[in-house]
């Protein structure tokens, strides 16, 4: 029992660390690499080499800011809101698994699991956009509601053709089931997945929530110090998860050469593929209006993904008779 | 069993993060609160009346099409794990895809009624203003 306890204690903690690290990997990843692609150098000073500690930097500086909660805001709800994007990409990252026993909580529906605590996240920015009794934060904590719930359908549907392709519902029953053969029987399915995904995480081209020429900064516009920056720090986390999940469900996750020893490290690579891709999307599209960022969803990925299940289901039928 | 236990414990630690983060931010923070600050934000003039205003009710409608749609989804997951089944494999595929084309034919209609276009175009004013209010009624 006690054996048992000093178990989960010690998984807990590797799920907070990985929670704590790898947003602050992708974050400076997405500083060098935007910088690089829009021909400058990006943050060069904090740490000494390239920057590296700029992020650490900003964490200070977020700390010493002037915690303000205003005096027209729903007090309790405003303060509680940034808690819940953090423990629903908490509760995500813990069911990806690295490799075939590298996960940190071995539940048997991991996929249903990390598509339903998704929904965490999506109700602590309504919280923040309603509690803090501004027009900006409420406007766009109802963009942030309808754009959640539109793309969390396709998204709902890619990972649910990923789940009849390989007759599992658990993340590694998937990535077990992958054969290099997905790469072309799944791509509808991947692509749907990674744009619904860089809209799930609000990031460009689909900030319409946080346009800061319309709307400030969404519903985090009276959010200061270390509550606005675990809203930050959620955004990030939201990456490493999706990244790593499109990673598990569409490139195998650990499989690859030497898999028995690193099968850890290309599920990393695969992950890191897809968030340089994300912070990629980011730079290369501008800003989609308010309603083509509803009609990309309903009448472009909810049809794709749809055609992506039925070619899945077909052809798990007729491969499996 | 321990892998809930272990969820359990991850929530623990995110509640944990989060109270630390907050004992932090009360010991670091400044603070000197003065009514200018605390105003609502509102691109530096004073705020007009409250924060809670009324929204476009267009909003609605993603939200009903989101439930009909979500619900489908629930039954995809279980599918999954009997189409390799040999008696239940065609016969679960042809009702999935009668039960997904109905709901098809009603997002196509969303769609025709104009519930998917954010503001009414000009050419086809008179129709869409007709249709719209029927469409939301329902």
């Amino acid at each position: 029992m006690a054996g048992d306890i000093v178990e989960i204690v010690l998984r807990a903690v590797c799920v907070l660390a990985a929670f704590l690290v790898l947003p602050l990997l992708v974050g400076q990843t997405e500083h060098k690499v935007m910088a690089h692609m829009q021909g400058r150098l990006g943050p060069m000073e904090a740490g000494g080499f390239h920057g590296w500690a700029q992020l650490v930097a900003d964490g200070i500086k977020f700390s010493q800011k002037e915690d303000i909660v205003p005096l027209a805001a729903d007090k309790r709800v405003f303060r509680i809101a940034p808690a819940l994007g953090i423990v629903s990409y908490l509760f995500a990252l813990a069911v990806i698994p690295l490799g075939p026993h590298t996960v940190g909580a071995d539940v048997p529906g991991s996929l249903v699991w990390v598509l339903a605590v998704g929904g965490i996240g999506t109700v602590g920015t309504l919280m923040a956009g309603w509690g803090s009794g501004n027009k900006y934060s409420l406007l766009g904590g109802l963009r942030t509601a309808a754009q959640l719930v539109s793309y969390e359908l396709p998204l709902i549907l890619a990972c649910a053709s990923f789940a009849i392709a390989a007759g599992s519902l658990s993340l590694v029953g998937i990535a077990h089931a992958w054969t290099p053969w997905w790469l072309l029987w799944q791509l509808p399915g991947a692509l749907v997945f990674l744009v619904a995904a860089t809209a799930e995480l609000q990031r460009p081209p689909f900030d319409m929530p946080v346009a800061d020429s319309e709307l400030v900064m969404g519903p985090y516009t009276e959010y200061t110090g270390l509550r606005f920056a675990l809203f930050l720090l959620a955004e990030y986390a939201g990456i490493v998860v999706m990244s790593l999940l499109l990673g598990v469900l569409y490139l195998g996750g650990w499989t690859g050469p030497f898999d028995h020893q690193i099968g850890w490290l290309w599920t990393l690579l695969k992950g890191a593929i897809f968030a340089v891709l994300i912070i990629w999307i980011r730079v290369a599209w501008p800003r989609l209006r308010e309603d083509q960022l509803q009609r990309v969803a309903w009448l472009g990925l909810v049809p794709l993904a749809l055609l992506q299940l039925a070619i899945t289901a077909i052809g798990v039928v007729v491969t499996s008779r | 069993m321990t892998g809930y236990l272990v969820l359990a414990g991850v929530g623990l630690a995110g509640a944990l993060l989060f109270v630390a983060a907050m004992v932090a931010r009360r010991l670091l923070a400044p603070r000197a609160p003065s009514l200018a600050k605390l105003t609502t934000y509102e691109s530096g003039v004073d705020p007009v009346t409250g924060g809670w205003a009324q929204s476009h009710i267009r909003y609605v409608t993603y939200a009903f099409l989101y439930v009909v749609f979500a619900v489908d989804a629930v039954y995809l997951f279980p599918w999954a794990l009997v189409l390799r089944d040999h008696r239940l494999g065609v016969v679960s595929l042809v009702e999935m895809g009668i039960f997904i084309a109905v709901l098809l034919v009603g997002l196509l209609h969303a769609a025709r009624r104009g519930l998917l276009n954010w503001a009414d175009s000009p050419q086809e004013g008179p129709r869409s203003s007709v249709a719209e209010p029927a469409g939301e009624k329902r």
